[in-house]
Formats: C-alpha cells, structure tokens, sequence
C-alpha cells in the first residue's frame, strides 16, 4: 500500500456506473467456449435471431443480416434455436473430426 | 437561538414529530410485528395532508427498505422506521442502503428479537445489524431521539451513509415526557435541501445504479465504504455542533459522560439505563465512592480512541450489554469495549454484564450492586471476570 491514498478515492460512490451505454466496453465474445455461424446465401432476413440475441451481436447492413460480432456474441446459441428450421442460416460449427 | 415549544409526548410520537418537521419525500412501511407507532402517526400527518410527503404501503419490511432505496437512488429525501423483527426482515437491503452510499435516515425502537417471542426492550436488534455499513446513534430519551432525527439527515446527507436513529423499545418509545421543539422553519432550515450527487431520473445523466461487482473491483468500492465511514464521525461532530448553536441544546459529543473524569469507577452502559444510573452515581458520590459513567451514543463509527482515553487508567469498568453475541465472550459493548482498550497505556480489570435482555427491569438498587461488585472484585484482587454474565437472572441451589 502506498503511504498516502487519495480520499474519497477516484470511483463512482457506491460503484454506480456513471454513464450509458458501457456494455459496449465489454467485450463478451471472450466467453464463448464456440459460436454460431451465419449463411448469408439461406438467411431470409426474418430477424429472429436479431431480436433475440441478448448481446445484439447480430450485425446488419442495408436492412440485411449480413453476420455475427464474435466480439460481442458469447455463444448461447439463441440464435440457432430461433433461425427457422426450413431456412437453418444460423449453424453450430460441426464437430472437429 | 430557537424559541421552543414544551410538549409532552412518546418516544415514538417525538420522532414521528420530527419526521413531519423534516418532511421527507417519500417514507415507505408495513405494519409488521413489531413495528413502531413512528410509521402511524407519520400515516396520519401524510393522509391529513400535513406532510407533502409520498407514503407508500408496502408489503413487508424487506419491501419498505427497497422502496426507500429506489427512492433515495432517484434523488429523493427518503425515511423508513423499523423495530426488532422488521429490522431483520430488512437485512439483506440495510447492506444494498449503505453499499450504494444512500443517505436514508431510520429510526429504530431496539426491541428484542424473537425467539422466544417477547417483543420487549433490548438491544439485540441493532446491535446484530452494526457491521451493515449504517452509522449508528443510540439514544437515551425522547427529546435526545427527536434532537438526534433531525442531525441524521444532516449527517446522512454528508456521509452519503444511511443512519439508524436508536431508542430503548417501550421504556422511551411509548412512555410520555416533557420535552421541547423546534418550530418547524428552524428544523427545515437546519436539514435544508436534499441535493443528490445523482438521480435515476435524471434522463440527461443515465447512469446505473447497484450494478454486478465482482472480484476485480468489489473490494475498491468496499473500502471506499469503510473510508467513508471513518470519514463520518467528523461529519457527526460537525452536525453536532451546529445544532447545539443553532438550537441551544447540549452539543452531544460522541458519548455522554457522566462525573467521569475524576472518576476511579466508571459504568459503560447504552440507553434509558445512563437514566437509572446516573442517581446512583451520586449517591455513591455522596457516600465518597469516585464513580463516573460513560452512556455510549455514536456506536457506528466506533470511536475506540475516544473511548479508550475516556476510560484509560481507571481502577476498573463495567461493560453493560442489552444484549448477547451468544458468543461466550460478553456483549458487543464488553468487546468493543476491550478491543479499544488494547492499545491504551493502562487498561483496567473489567468486567462485563448482560443485563435487561427481552424488557427485564434494572433497578436503581441493582445498579448500585452492580458498581458495589466491581469495588470489591477490584479492591480484593480477585479477578472481575468471576462476575461476568447474566445479571438478574433466577438461580437455583444444586440439589443434592
């Protein structure tokens, strides 16, 4: 310890977070043990899966989804289970040999 | 200098009495068993429109406690009052107040805490709740309670701690005594304005409020509480002397002490209790026995140093406890008491007493035994020790 401290020290009282939007500062795609992977050719656009993705890792251009944030997506797989069964853009990497 | 106005009231109708005066924004309660008569007459001034204040009816304790942290994180001045059972019922949110640095102001009518049911005086209540992070004023009557209630929000709001405003359950609480007030100008202009660091409703400023905290840097915001606590008995001080000038009242000091200084003997005891003794100490006084007390008021923060160069040096000490850490090492007073005297030059034999526990009366009679024990225990040699435990209590001979 140093001999003198700052007092009140240099945090937010109480550890409130004292501004909006700091999730961005978190890069969650260090969780994931594996992650998903979008088929621009068979998805359809539906935004299932945007709208349930808890990290909005679900990029999207021109009003198309066009991928995934690997920064951001920590692989709960959500998006499989929601990208209709008859289109299956949204995939598991298949198992290593 | 204020004009004041005699009055005889209850305990509970004095903080009452002050919480209309302070006029909070938002008081939040439930009528559980036991609570306190404070939150009634607070209802009654809030529906007869005497108070501008937002009284939400909650359903438990554990709820009034989070509404009135809701409330204070969205910038509003806001109260609670709570007794035993309720207090408990409010435990895991005492530490949520007092983490998140809100300045919320509860009284609390220290009554035992059931089982076995009693709903009686003592101060098992508070005392279990000491190390939740709020500072702690114990009280020795109504006009001390009402005084007391209007420094906490001063001090609370300086700190950014939440503060627990104490009185003996019945004995102070619902027992009338000629008291003075304040007109309600000078306790306005005393605790003036609530201005937060911040508000949930400050849509300009979104911030969060009591977010995840894990190992990284949980342990910064936690000294950053227990820097702030120390930090708060200068604060309690500073509230203390401004209001003994504002109002002329006694400054209050971080106890109350009795004859102590010239004192060979002196008698450690929280609440009403200071009250039965102090008679006794001038008896003996008169019969040339050099006794003093030392009444315990700030308990949280612990002023170990005040109180060890209060007591360093006398012949000997009686630690009252109104209640038992069931320990096997006397009360949170006796231990307390003990651990502040470590470090002082001279510490003297001592000898600790739980006593009053669940209503039991102690009589003026008794407090002179008491002081009687420890002369001989420290006169004689033997070890004060030997006379540690429960006071009053029933014995029976061992059968043969």
């Amino acid at each position: 310890m140093s001999e003198k401290k700052a007092f009140p020290p240099p945090l937010s009282e109480g550890g409130h977070i004292p501004d909006a939007g700091t999730s961005a500062h978190y890069k969650t795609g260090g969780w994931a043990s594996k992650q998903p992977t979008h088929d621009a050719k068979k998805c359809i656009s539906c935004f299932l899966c945007w709208v349930c993705c808890p990290e909005a890792a679900i990029r999207v251009e021109n009003q198309k989804v066009v991928g995934i944030d690997y920064e951001y997506c920590k692989g709960c797989g959500i998006c499989v289970k929601n990208c209709p069964p008859k289109v299956q853009a949204l995939k598991w990497p298949e198992e290593g040999v | 200098m204020v004009q004041t106005k005699p009055a005889a009231l209850t305990g509970n109708e004095a903080m009452a009495e002050a919480m209309r005066q302070i006029n909070p924004d938002v008081v939040a309660a439930y009528p559980i068993t036991p609570q306190t008569e404070i939150v009634q007459i607070f209802a009654d001034f809030a529906a007869n429109g005497k108070v501008k204040t937002q009284f939400v009816q909650v359903e438990s304790e554990h709820s009034a406690l989070s509404a009135v942290v809701g409330a204070a994180a969205s910038g509003a001045r806001a109260m609670t009052a709570t007794s035993s059972n309720g207090l408990a019922y409010m435990w895991e949110i005492l530490y949520i107040a007092s983490s998140l640095r809100l300045p919320v102001v509860m009284p609390v009518i220290n009554r035992t805490l059931s089982g076995n049911i009693n709903i009686h005086c003592d101060h098992s209540d508070t005392m279990g709740a000491r190390d939740a992070g709020w500072i702690q004023i114990y009280c020795e009557d109504a006009q001390e309670a009402y005084d007391s209630m209007i420094m906490a929000v001063r001090i609370a709001e300086r700190a950014r701690l939440p503060v627990m405003v104490m009185t003996d359950g019945f004995i102070i609480s619902h027992c009338m005594t000629d008291m003075a007030l304040y007109p309600d100008e000078a306790v306005r202009a005393f605790v003036g304005e609530f201005k937060p660091r911040y508000s949930l409703f400050d849509l300009d400023h979104p911030i969060s409020v009591g977010p995840i905290d894990l190992p990284d840097w949980y342990m910064e915001h936690k000294e950053q509480q227990s820097l702030a606590m120390g930090a708060s008995k200068p604060i309690v001080l500073e509230a203390q002397k401004a209001f003994a000038q504002d109002f002329g009242r006694k400054d209050y000091g971080l106890f109350d002490a009795y004859r102590l200084d010239d004192a060979e003997y002196a008698m450690v005891v929280i609440g009403s209790t200071a009250g039965t003794a102090r008679p006794v100490v001038d008896a003996l006084r008169a019969q040339g026995r050099k006794v003093g007390l030392l009444r315990p008021r700030l308990f949280r923060p612990f002023p170990a140093a005040d109180w060890a160069n209060a007591l360093s040096g006398k012949k000997g000490i009686v630690a009252m406890d109104r209640s038992d850490s069931l320990a096997d090492f006397g009360g949170p007073v006796a231990q307390h008491l003990r651990a502040a005297l470590y470090d002082a030059p001279f510490r003297p034999p001592m000898m600790n007493l739980i006593y009053g526990l669940g209503g039991r009366e102690i009589q003026p009679e008794e407090i002179r035994q008491i002081f009687e024990n420890l002369f001989r225990h420290v006169e004689t040699g033997a070890s004060p020790r030997s006379t540690s435990g429960y006071w009053g209590v029933r014995e029976w001979p061992v059968k043969e």
